[in-house]
């Protein structure tokens, strides 16, 4: 016996393809997301690693020169520190902005739309000024 | 329309800590970012001198402990979307737990040392 539920339209599974290609996120989508996966890459490894740079350069003048002329003198780790600087900046401002919209703030779509751009913009400027004075 | 907002399974609780704790890493890393755009050159003098001061390590504790609580609501919320089945879940989420426990450790051992 055909029932009423059987002719309703089910949820799409999206193939991964569909998800990248397809499928165009809104910019206030984009902020989320990254915020999302910022937060993740900070969680696991990013604190681990500051913890051990910290350890580290406070743990006696030698191992603080090795940290600052040595180790970070490599390229490699210029760059994870890099995108360190990249994710602790986007969870930053992204996560301002959330507050400002818990607080009722910049919620009509032209202001969500234009704090978003904001937000990835200062994340990379933010990242950019960092970076330049690492290296 | 009023509801009650508190009690099991609604979780303000946590969506509230989450944005103290928000609130509590922004004022300290606006510390941190002072000390790197104030003190050039960078020098292990001047680095011991700042985790010398008893303020700047209660500071830093109570920033890890906030990335600790801030992290767990995060990965609960990534871990409710993307992982389903239950087992799996709960071991993710022992796993974060530690390692959290492991970072907040870890940072007393740095500090107090």
């Amino acid at each position: 016996m055909a029932s009423a539920s059987a002719k309703k339209i089910r949820p799409k599974y999206l193939s991964l393809s569909a998800l990248l290609f397809e499928i165009r996120l809104p910019v206030p989508g984009w902020v989320s997301i990254l915020h999302r996966i910022s937060g993740a890459w900070l969680f696991f490894p990013f604190v681990a690693w500051l913890l051990y740079l910290l350890d580290k350069s406070l743990q006696s003048e030698q191992g603080f020169q090795y940290v600052k002329t040595e180790y970070l003198s490599l390229p490699v780790v210029k760059l994870g520190l890099l995108l360190f600087v990249w994710c602790y900046c986007h969870h930053f401002c992204a996560g301002i902005r959330h507050l400002l919209l818990d607080l009722d703030r910049g919620g009509d779509l032209k202001p969500a739309r234009l704090s978003s751009w904001i937000v990835i913009a200062a994340g990379f400027a933010l990242t950019a000024f960092f970076g330049a004075r690492i290296w | 329309m009023k509801r009650l907002v508190v009690g099991a399974h609604y979780g303000l609780g946590e969506w509230l800590a989450q944005r103290i704790t928000a609130v509590i890493m922004a004022l300290y890393t606006l510390i941190m970012a002072g000390f790197f755009l104030t003190s050039a050159p960078f020098t292990y003098t001047a680095w011991k001198a700042l985790f010398a001061q008893g303020w700047m390590r209660v500071a830093t504790l109570l920033f890890a402990v906030s990335v600790a609580a801030h992290a767990w609501v995060g990965v609960r919320d990534i871990l409710m979307d993307y992982i389903k089945p239950d087992g799996l879940r709960l071991a993710l989420r022992l796993g974060a737990l530690l390692l959290l426990g492991a970072y907040v450790g870890w940072t007393i051992q740095i500090l107090w040392r």
